[in-house]
């Protein structure tokens, strides 16, 4: 069953100037993460706006767990959580008062949201700065407690607009935990993303939008394979280029191309960094000295490129 | 039921901020506790009343409606606030009367009202303000005080959607709130001011409150060029008729404002 469904939804702003969805569809099977990749003003915050009720589209209709978004938002209200891009917590009061804030505006009765919000404390590993407000936590913990927020009432979906946008690397990596334990719990969830690799890491399946609408699904191998994988780069001295060439096409098995401007020789591998290691060291068996080496991952920039053939273009998100 | 409910949770909610921040309550006592040393003793000696115990009695009124009227600046800076931190998409997702949020924003917002007032009212007896009407008309006159700033947090409520940041808003509140507290009656009588500005003034909501808040207290008010006028004959009535307006109007727009608001 799909839990989630948008079809044909298009909302533009400033009077039709700026088309921010345009008819885009998408779809989410019960118990499953759809990742949506996509550049800033691409249409992810709308859709997921739309989704929960925060916006209404110019036409297109939207379901959330059977209920029709624009016909009844009430009901959808409650079975959804919704954490955004911008920490929606307040910032002034502790974060075990925001949690029993919100649930008691979930209707849980004072007990029951003091028994939720010390359970969820606990869960995202906050309990100790519960009582601490909001404006002393890092921007991991604020995410956590968002995220918190919005599973108080254990909802059926659960949206997640860039959940780890602007945090640093710790930071990312433990919301990604964090999310992870609760997809394996049966959440349905959509969630938007910049980076190809958090879709990668977290999602069943992902839809990549542009310009407002889905230009490709797949789960992420799919997508990864008409991308083409990780790319290994060796920078060498000119007079090295071709030796390096042909210890790179030996080792990763694909042809190597080169960039005679910056002195680069690069090619797709499949077996990532133990690909890396082995041609260091044919490498310097050859007695060569690379000046610079890397594997490259594919960004989103290399999804779009093989997907549209253009780099993904930061447009002004339309608000 | 439950909006009942909603409404209580919001109001303690903006209720704790201030406990929270107590620089919030401490610099909105003693912003008008300022205001009332200064005016009492900067202007009180030179301008003369002719009114028993001085210009203080008229002064104390004007004070409080002027700082009564600065709840509309605090609720909509307060909501822009909210609003570009995402936390009005937040509540906006909860499947609770969205109408609720607002109401007990206001109230809450006005809750402030109450002990900003007592502590002035406690400046103003020390300064020499003794209101003569007896208990029950001066607590009517806080009353009215309270409904005051209660009506105005509305239209705050509706210029903090509509201006999003939080620091512009801050400046259309005052802009507001400072012309129209002192082309009033509140801190000198109207007499002196040009013919079409005392037109003006005495038909100004802050003259009428403070007008009837003197009524109140015990004192009489003077006028200018519209002595004999319907707002300066029924100054309580004319406040009534203002805030019911300013209610009957922002309250449907601010709530639709609400439901369509989005950072």
């Amino acid at each position: 069953m799909k839990s989630v469904i948008a079809e044909d939804l298009v909302k533009t702003y400033r009077d039709g100037e700026v088309r921010a969805l345009d008819h885009l569809s998408l779809d989410v099977e019960e118990g499953t993460v759809l990742g949506v990749l996509g550049p800033n003003g691409a249409g992810k915050t709308t859709t997921v706006r739309i989704l929960a009720t925060l916006l209404k589209p110019d036409s297109g209709r939207a379901m959330v767990g059977g209920i029709d978004v624009i016909k009844h938002p009430d009901k959808v209200r409650q079975i959804i959580g919704l954490s955004g891009q911008y920490a929606a917590v307040d910032e002034i009061l502790t974060g075990y008062d925001n949690l029993v804030m919100f649930g008691e505006l979930y209707h849980l009765g004072k007990k029951q949201a003091v028994l939720r919000a010390n359970e969820l404390l606990e869960r995202f590993s906050l309990t100790e700065s519960a009582k601490r407000p909001i404006k002393t936590y890092s921007g991991g913990m604020r995410r956590r407690l968002d995220l918190a927020a919005s599973l108080i009432v254990k909802p059926k979906v659960l949206f997640l607009d860039e959940p780890t946008t602007g945090l640093d690397p710790r930071g990312r990596l433990e919301m990604w935990g964090v999310i992870e334990d609760l997809v394996k719990g049966g959440t349905t969830l959509l969630l938007t993303t910049q980076y190809l690799e958090e879709a990668d890491q977290l999602a069943d399946e992902i839809a990549v939008i542009d310009h407002g609408k889905v230009i490709a699904r797949g789960t992420s191998d799919v997508l990864k394979k008409q991308v083409g994988g990780e790319r290994l780069e060796i920078v060498v001295e000119a007079a090295h280029i071709e030796k390096t060439q042909a210890i790179v096409s030996k080792v990763s098995g694909n042809k190597s191309s080169v960039d005679a401007g910056i002195r680069m020789v690069s090619a797709p591998v499949s077996t990532g960094a133990t690909a890396l290691i082995e041609t260091l060291r044919e490498l310097d068996a050859a007695g060569i000295h690379p000046l610079d080496v890397g594997l490259k991952r594919p960004s989103l920039d290399d999804v779009f490129l093989s997907l549209t053939g253009h780099v993904a273009e930061e447009k002004e998100e339309a608000k | 039921m439950n909006t009942l409910l909603d409404i209580r949770i919001i109001t303690q909610r903006q209720l704790r901020l201030l406990t929270r921040v107590p620089e919030v309550l401490i610099f909105s006592t003693i912003q008008p506790v300022m205001f009332v040393l200064l005016f009492r003793f900067v202007f009180g000696g030179s301008i003369d009343t002719g009114q028993p115990g001085g210009y203080v009695q008229l002064l104390m009124p004007g004070i409080f409606v002027q700082t009564v009227a600065f709840t509309l600046a605090g609720t909509a800076s307060g909501l822009a606030e909210d609003l570009k931190k995402g936390l009005i998409d937040r509540f906006r997702s909860l499947p609770i009367s969205q109408s609720a949020l607002v109401v007990g924003r206001t109230l809450g917002d006005s809750m402030l009202n109450i002990v900003v007032l007592v502590v002035m009212a406690l400046a103003g007896l020390a300064v020499g303000w003794r209101p003569t009407s007896g208990i029950t008309k001066i607590l009517i006159g806080f009353l009215f005080l309270f409904l005051f700033g209660y009506a105005l947090s509305w239209v705050g409520i509706y210029v903090g959607l509509s201006v999003s940041d939080a620091r512009v808003v801050q400046n259309v509140g005052f802009m507001v709130t400072f012309p129209l507290t002192f082309l009033s009656n509140a801190f000198a009588p109207t007499t002196g001011m040009p013919r079409l500005l005392q037109y003006f003034a005495e038909w100004n909501p802050v003259s009428t409150m403070v007008a009837g808040c003197r009524e109140l207290f015990g004192l009489q008010n003077e006028f200018g060029a519209t002595a004999g006028s319907f707002p300066s004959e029924n100054p309580l009535l004319m406040s009534i008729v203002y805030m019911g307006l300013i209610m009957l109007i922002f309250i449907p727009l601010s709530v639709r404002k609400y439901k369509n608001a989005s950072n």
